[in-house]
């Protein structure tokens, strides 16, 4: 780096015992940072030398403090512009200088002018002949190196005017090392195949590691963050016993998606502002013909214990296509399975973790499309505490262990449970899914044993994620916005992990 | 959800009682509500609508909004509100509803004409009724809630509500011509024809909505007083003559739809809630609609319904054990009076509760009286061995293997544009079997993707300032039009995968198809294998020339690997070149 510099210093050391670098820099006219470069180099190759660190007070001039060197203090400005005829004070406060304000306060204070009101406008006039700029002469000396001489009055009030500053200077102070020597020998960065055949490596020195810096990143590919969050809610479920639904039709018919679930065909979430209706293929035709028929039935007049909605059910409400809006409409159809399989009815817990769709008006947190996460769980006898239980137990796995349930409204659940956790890092409840036991309406007419109850759960696996990793707005976690930097960033997920 | 907005004041004053907000808060929380702002008229004008001007002279009472459960109709208002919560504590009971039959009935004759159009109608009276500017506010609101809500902005129900002194039965509903229909509009000066009021409430802010449901057809419901006054014209809009004022005593109420059962639901509610406010509280007169075939129909029902539950079903539902008089006494509070009979509760439903149609609504509501929070956690008792779908598992066994292989993953939108996988990519959108949405509200939203390569190439493009190569992976699926499905499209599950660099590389993609079937236990084609994969030159429009192959397994097209064609790059704001293999995993699950 500086050979010749890294050598005189060197050279230097071998008749003095300490040496101050600074003293160095003055000594063979560099600047002190030259000497300090020096200095490093010289110690990565070993302990030449020692350097003890040393700390300079000085008092330095501040650019508005070399103004006042080169052109005289602010206030000796102002006087030398009072003409001996006077001068208005606006016009002083023009030709006065960039500091003519405080000049002339200060001007004022020492008795060099004085503001004459017997004439209107008011004029500046001088008040003594001759004035000694003392502040002037004063920073000329620190302008020359005697600042220490200074008293400390005039320090303290130069420092308040802001034409001196204390400046700080670190040094180091050499002295002969363990190792030392006059010349620098060229040290190896790495070991290498040469070396080692020849057997060099044993006479070679090797240039010290710098352990502070940071490794070559390692060529790789990344899993998306949300996905990685995707395989932790899968291993969950299936610690827990649940098997896997298949999710993979996107595009579902009214009937699985509504009828099914005994929402009612007037109701608002079958309305185009929130669904996404398919006019290619536009129609489903293909459906089990009586469980259509009971699925009418139960919608119009009722049956298996229920009022019914009363109304005039139309086939074709229930042809519409759609993208689904919930994996629902999947469970749905594994319930109907479950009912009709061959054996009869069979205890069984499900879940599914896919894409569903929604035509609702976008903001930082919805989006179209998203991923929804849901459990469901069918058996004899199963009770609202058991739902309970599960969910206390599932979100414990997700690290969460406070948990509130409210009173909730949804057309194929009853009862019907919104789900709230304490989020210690927000301070607050926050909802975090819905859940509830499956209708009767829905249940009893897919041949489900009368004594067979369903209970289920959704969240969706966007906002646990984006509460997770305090991400505000959901672009930046799905679609083609998303910053592949945070991408290749993001830690493994662990859910149950602080 | 809907939302309604009350003083708070008042509210507490109905109550009996001052809350906290945290306090009502969770008040609301235990009953099923949601105290979801704390504000005042001032505030949300000036918040919503940006309207200083107005703000400026607003009231700055404090409103509770409230979110109620979309089947309680019977609280969408101050009314309904406050008994239900105080039926809730217990500090009240549930009011009865009931009949006075006057000396004769008001009589609604619905003409066989309205079947076109809007066939049901129904009808009550409320006499001597005292309205403050509160309660005629709330009067209002509600119907307007309950045409947001349960009337399906007014398509299965429209409610009118008329100043009975001004007006004299018999009245007709019928269904006429849209020009011999004339008469004042609510408060405006002079009148108008069925066809010209479509015209003037065209930009009507409020009104404009609810045109469509009656604009195109030839005739238009209407109902008419013994002199041929206007009373309404449903679901547009009520005649100027019968208006109800804040001196209204006796109201008359008619509800048009097209669904019967819910204009008897929304006819009992506006009675319930709004009986309240009549001299003899909680009292109704009824009517007499005669029906197109001339039977004779009294409205409104107010039917009460008994249902007989168990005790031991009820227990087990919810997962508690609790005596019968116990559950009961829960039940009243939720506004369910119930009766201990042996080893089950005779439970009445009344009127203002219609969304309980099954007892699995009882228990329900046994579950929020004893409070959910407060119900024992259990466990199911099965065991069950879990089993992954097969698709999903070999998507997250590759996934995996892909990244591993230096790729980062990419999650994409499914749903884009026609242009995204039409004519960006050189292809004409009808040749594609895409599944097309009838309703989207932009074009992000036309088509269901038939292939992953648009995602991938508008995630490169977002990402431009990231150092070369680019090498992007997604596994997920697309959606193709079959006619053979049950519902006339299938997912299909894909690998896509791009290498974006100065040079297409197009032995970057080729490798990592060889890496993956030989994860996949796939061998390359050779005359003595016979089951292998293989490259076939192909011509693809969003191809350049030469550049492009079939992926080919078992003698079938899987997919597609070359080079992007210039003009696709273009099209996408890509200016570096890319390579590019597609393919389906379906055949190797």
């Amino acid at each position: 780096m500086h050979p010749d510099l890294t050598e005189r210093i060197l050279q230097h050391l071998e008749t003095a015992d300490k040496v101050d670098t600074l003293d160095l820099a003055g000594l063979f006219s560099e600047d002190h940072q030259k000497i300090v470069g020096a200095l490093k180099s010289i110690q990565a190759h070993g302990e030449l030398v020692t350097a003890e660190t040393a700390t300079h007070k000085s008092l330095g001039l501040t650019d508005e403090g070399r103004a006042v060197v080169e052109h005289g203090s602010h206030e000796a400005l102002v006087y030398a512009a009072v003409p001996p005829e006077g001068i208005a004070q606006a016009a002083l406060m023009a030709a006065g200088g960039p500091n003519a304000k405080v000049g002339f306060s200060k001007a004022m204070s020492h008795g060099w002018i004085l503001v004459d009101k017997s004439v209107s406008p008011p004029l500046v006039r001088r008040k003594v002949d001759t004035i000694t700029d003392a502040v002037r002469e004063q920073l000329q000396q620190v302008a020359k190196g005697k600042g220490g001489q200074l008293p400390a009055k005039e320090v303290a009030d130069f420092k308040k005017r802001k034409l001196l500053q204390e400046t700080t200077t670190k040094s180091f102070v050499l002295a002969r090392g363990p190792e030392f020597a006059t010349t620098l020998t060229k040290l190896e960065t790495d070991l290498t195949v040469e070396m080692l055949a020849s057997g060099l490596w044993d006479q070679l020195k090797f240039k010290s590691y710098n352990f502070d810096a940071l490794g070559a990143p390692p060529t790789r590919g990344h899993l998306h963050p949300l996905l990685k969050v995707r395989t932790e809610f899968r291993q969950i479920f299936l610690e827990m016993g649940f098997s896997e639904m298949p999710t993979n039709n996107y595009v579902e018919s009214s009937f699985w998606n509504f009828d099914a679930l005994y929402q009612p065909q007037q109701h608002p979430a079958r309305d185009a502002h929130d669904t996404f209706f398919v006019n290619n293929p536009a129609r489903s035709h293909k459906f089990p013909q009586d469980y259509l028929e009971r699925v009418k039935k139960v919608h119009s007049q009722g049956g298996y214990g229920s009022k019914g909605y009363g109304y005039d059910w139309k086939l074709e409400e229930a042809q519409k296509n759609l993208l689904r809006t919930h994996t629902t409409a999947v469970s749905a159809r594994m319930l109907y399975k479950l009912a009709n399989q061959e054996g009869g009815f069979k205890p069984a817990k499900y879940f599914s973790i896919d894409k569903v769709f929604r035509n609702e008006t976008l903001d930082a947190t919805h989006l179209a499309e998203f991923h929804q996460v849901e459990g469901v769980i069918a058996d004899v006898g199963l009770t609202l505490g058991d739902l309970i239980g599960t969910l206390y137990e599932f979100f414990r796995k997700l690290g969460i262990t406070q948990l509130e349930f409210k009173p909730a409204y949804n057309p194929y659940t009853e009862p019907s449970m919104e789900i709230f956790c304490y989020h210690p890092g927000l301070g607050k409840w926050i909802e975090v899914g819905n859940s509830g036991v499956f209708r009767p309406e829905m249940l009893l007419p897919m041949g489900l044993p009368e004594n067979v109850n369903v209970i289920a759960w959704g969240l969706s696996l966007e906002r646990p994620t984006m509460i997770k990793y305090g991400i505000n707005n959901i672009r930046d976690l799905v679609g083609p916005k998303v910053d592949l930097k945070m991408v290749e960033e993001g830690p493994i997920c662990r859910l149950d992990h602080a | 959800m809907p939302t309604i907005g009350v003083k708070r004041d008042l509210l507490f004053e109905a109550l009996g009682k001052t809350y906290t907000d945290d306090e009502f808060q969770d008040l609301c929380f235990a009953f099923g509500l949601e105290l979801d702002e704390v504000t005042t008229e001032k505030q949300m004008l000036t918040k919503e609508q940006g309207d200083v001007a107005a703000a400026a002279n607003a009231s700055e009472e404090i409103i509770y909004r409230i979110d109620i459960p979309a089947n309680r109709y019977d609280l969408l208002c101050l009314e309904g509100l406050v008994t239900g919560l105080l039926v809730f504590q217990g500090k009240v009971k549930p009011p009865k509803f009931q009949f006075v039959e006057p000396a004769k009935r008001q009589v609604l004759n619905i003409a066989p004409s309205t079947a076109q159009i809007r066939p049901y109608a129904v009808a009550a009276v409320l006499r001597n009724v005292t309205f403050t500017q509160a309660s005629y506010n709330s009067f209002i609101d509600l119907q307007d809630k309950l045409h947001q809500n349960i009337c399906r902005k007014r398509t299965l129900v429209a409610i009118g509500t008329h100043d009975l002194d001004t007006i004299q039965g018999p009245f007709s509903y019928e269904a006429l011509a849209p020009d011999q229909i004339k008469f004042k509009p609510l408060n405006q000066a002079k009148e108008m024809t069925g066809s010209q009021l479509m015209d003037f409430y065209a930009t009507h802010a409020q009104l404009k909505q609810y045109l469509p449901i009656i604009r195109d057809s030839p005739v238009y419901p209407v109902i008419y007083d013994a002199n041929r006054v206007v009373l309404s014209l449903p679901p547009i809009i009520n005649g100027d003559h019968s208006k109800i004022s804040l001196k209204t005593k006796n109201v008359f109420i008619e509800c048009t739809a097209t669904d019967r059962t819910k204009a008897k639901v929304v006819l009992d509610t506006i009675v319930c809630l709004f009986s309240e406010h009549c001299a003899q509280k909680f009292t109704v007169e009824p009517c007499d609609v005669v029906q197109p075939d001339g039977s004779v129909l009294s409205y409104p029902e107010l039917e009460v319904r008994e249902e007989r539950i168990s005790v031991k079903r009820a227990n087990a539902y919810i997962g508690i054990e609790e005596p019968a008089e116990k559950l009961a006494d829960m039940l009243t509070r939720m506004y369910l009076e119930a009766k201990v009979d042996g080893d089950s509760l005779v439970v009445k439903i009344p009127p203002t509760r219609h969304d309980v149609i099954h007892a699995c609504d009882i228990y329900e509501d046994v579950a929020i009286a004893y409070g959910y929070n407060n119900i024992k956690k259990s466990l199911p008792a099965f065991m069950q061995i879990a089993k992954q779908f097969p698709l999903n598992k070999l998507t997250e066994q590759l996934r995996e293997q892909v990244a591993q292989a230096g790729f980062t993953e990419a999650l994409t939108f499914t749903l884009c544009s026609r242009d995204d996988i039409g004519r960006k990519l050189n292809k004409s959108i009808e040749a594609l079997p895409a599944v097309h949405i009838g309703n989207p509200k932009t074009l992000e939203f036309q088509v269901v993707r038939t292939t992953l390569l648009p995602g991938l190439l508008k995630t490169l493009v977002a990402n431009r300032k990231m150092p070369l190569p680019l090498k992007l992976f997604e596994i997920s699926d697309v959606v193709v039009a079959d006619e053979n499905t049950e519902v006339g499209a299938r997912n299909e599950r894909r690998v896509c995968a791009v290498n974006c660099n100065k040079t297409a590389g197009f032995e970057v993609v080729h490798g990592l198809l060889d890496r993956v079937m030989q994860l996949l236990s796939v061998p390359w084609k050779t005359a003595n294998v016979t089951k292998g994969y293989y490259l076939q030159a192909a011509e693809d429009p969003s191809y350049f020339p030469g550049r492009c192959a079939n992926v080919m397994y078992d003698n079938v097209v899987i997919g597609k690997i070359g080079v992007l064609h210039p003009t696709v790059l273009q099209a996408f704001e890509l200016t570096t070149p890319c390579s590019v293999v597609e393919f389906t995993i379906e055949p190797f699950v």
